[in-house]
């Protein structure tokens, strides 16, 4: 029995292995790829336009809501040790260096990592793959590198636009519910914002756009067959994504401020 | 002559088990080759192993008398330039109108125009007996034997010399699977190409072979020419031909049933 329990802990440990190396050397070839030439730009444009433009509304709805909560939350805190006039800058560097990208990565590892690999899923399972490559098109190139660049593109796009929605949520509440005076408040919302706080955000933002279209690519270009299979890949690019956008803010975090 | 395919001794398993045991057939220039069997015999491994999708484990296969197993990327990329393929549920894509599908390949080739591209899709699909119309809808809105069309025509439209079709007939009524298979017939000889197909179904291996392999456990047990197909002798090949309920290939398909019921 104790035996059998080992085993499983090492198969299991094995398998987590052999999956980050799969990962890896799908990480390697999409890369070199993605560096060349053919560049397919309507495929590159279409996912552009289905992350970056069809994605601002969540992204603009979770930053928004996230702005108006976190300056609540911090008003009703600092009030504690009247430090109630820090809630602007509060408000402004969590939402650029923290909840802007992680959230915006977060919503769109679910809305497009999932569309990712259920329709590259779908295109292994019914063979369209295998059609691509008889009909002399690497699928790596065509179907993985457009999503990889489109990715990278548009997330930094998107959580510059998520801040400033963040922030002006902020603003609503700090202004119309708390009664902060507005000029003062957007005052103190630039006094301490450095164009770092900006830059660490918009980094991150990068990296997890990198990271979700990978991951969204990987699950379904390694999908099972059938409908399950497919469902499998979607959930599991979802986690994935989100579980390496979480590590990858700690790393980015600590690589930028050196500590 | 030389053959323009020729497969010697091919091998494969999967997770130890064995599916090609060592398939051995030639196809000359020109020819048309059924290949029949039992669902998991191996007959789409092999075509896999042919398009480099899949690669043997043992065994060689040459195309015009390069050996092409363990070839560089590049050359499978140039080999695979003359070779056209319609998958057995037509494998278009969907997200393409059907004119950008049957360019695909053209368009990855030489420079031109959408009006261009629109122009060549609608002289290819007329070729097949479809509408001008048809071009400008989506995969998802053709019905099964349309795609079917469809299909070929992505497969014929930069004139390759080597066809291959898995199950072309499959899932479609039998006066469909006739015009089907006129369709292949005609193209393969207007093109002058060597086509090699999977079939079960015995009318439609009639209308387009020149010449039939059964595989049975993983090795061609009979290979010959379309009229001998029903008097080899051969009590598998026999059962196949006639589509009969008993004799060995049931036996063998109830014990592989039970072992993996076993297995599972």
């Amino acid at each position: 029995m104790p035996f059998q329990f080992l085993r499983q802990i090492g198969q299991a440990a094995f398998q987590f292995l052999a999956s980050l190396g799969r990962i890896a050397f799908f990480t390697a070839s999409a890369v070199r790829w993605t560096m060349q030439p053919p560049y397919y730009g309507r495929q590159i444009g279409r996912q552009i336009i289905d992350i970056g433009y069809y994605s601002l509304p969540v992204v603009g709805l979770t930053t928004l809501f996230s702005g108006m909560v976190l300056a609540l939350q911090s008003y009703t805190g600092f009030a504690r040790f009247s430090a109630e006039d820090t809630v602007a800058t509060v408000v402004v560097l969590s939402v650029t260096r923290e909840l802007g990208p992680v959230l915006a990565g977060l919503m769109v590892a679910g809305r497009i990592g999932a569309s990712m690999a259920a329709e590259i899923g779908t295109m292994r399972v019914t063979d369209q793959i295998d059609a691509l490559d008889t009909l002399s098109t690497r699928p790596m190139q065509y179907l993985v590198a457009p999503r990889l660049l489109a990715g990278t593109i548009c997330l930094p796009f998107l959580v510059i636009i998520g801040d400033i929605i963040g922030v002006f949520g902020g603003y609503i509440v700090g202004v119309y519910r708390l009664g902060f005076n507005a000029s003062l408040y957007l005052n103190r919302t630039l006094q301490f914002l450095e164009v770092s706080d900006v830059m660490l955000g918009v980094i991150k933002a990068g990296v997890f756009g990198f990271l979700i279209a990978l991951m969204g690519c990987y699950h379904g270009y390694h999908s099972g067959r059938g409908a399950e299979g497919v469902g499998l890949a979607t959930t599991n690019a979802v986690v994935s994504s989100s579980i390496f956008i979480l590590i990858a803010n700690y790393i980015v975090t600590a690589l930028f401020f050196g500590v | 002559m030389q053959a323009k395919i020729k497969i010697e001794n091919l091998k494969k398993s999967f997770a130890g088990k064995d599916i090609l045991t060592g398939v051995s057939v030639e196809v000359a220039p020109q020819e048309s080759l059924v290949i029949i069997g039992t669902s998991g015999c191996g007959k789409s491994v092999t075509l896999k192993c042919l398009l480099g999708l899949i690669t043997p484990d043992s065994g060689a296969i040459f195309i015009d008398g390069r050996d092409t197993v363990g070839q560089s990327r590049q050359a499978r990329e140039e080999m695979l330039q003359n070779f056209g393929m319609t998958f057995q549920f037509g494998a278009l894509f969907d997200s393409l109108p059907i004119w950008e599908n049957v360019t695909f390949r053209l368009r990855q080739k030489i420079t031109m125009s959408r009006e261009e591209a629109r122009q060549t899709a609608r002289e290819i699909v007329g070729q097949l007996g479809l509408g001008a119309h048809v071009i400008d809808q989506y995969p998802a809105e053709l019905s099964g034997g349309m795609q079917k069309r469809v299909a070929l025509a992505r497969a014929v439209a930069d004139k390759p010399e080597i066809l291959l079709f898995d199950e072309p007939t499959s899932g479609l009524d039998p006066i469909t699977g006739g015009v089907i298979d006129n369709l292949i017939k005609d193209s393969v000889k207007r093109l002058g190409a060597t086509a090699i197909t999977i079939s079960h179904d015995m009318a439609s291996v009639r209308r387009i072979a020149d010449k039939v392999a059964m595989i049975h456990h993983g090795k061609v047990i009979w290979c010959g020419p379309v009229g001998e197909m029903d008097n080899t002798g051969i009590a598998e090949v026999d059962q196949f031909v006639h589509g009969k309920a008993q004799g060995p290939l049931t036996t063998a398909m109830n014990a592989q049933a039970l072992e993996e019921g076993l297995n599972a």
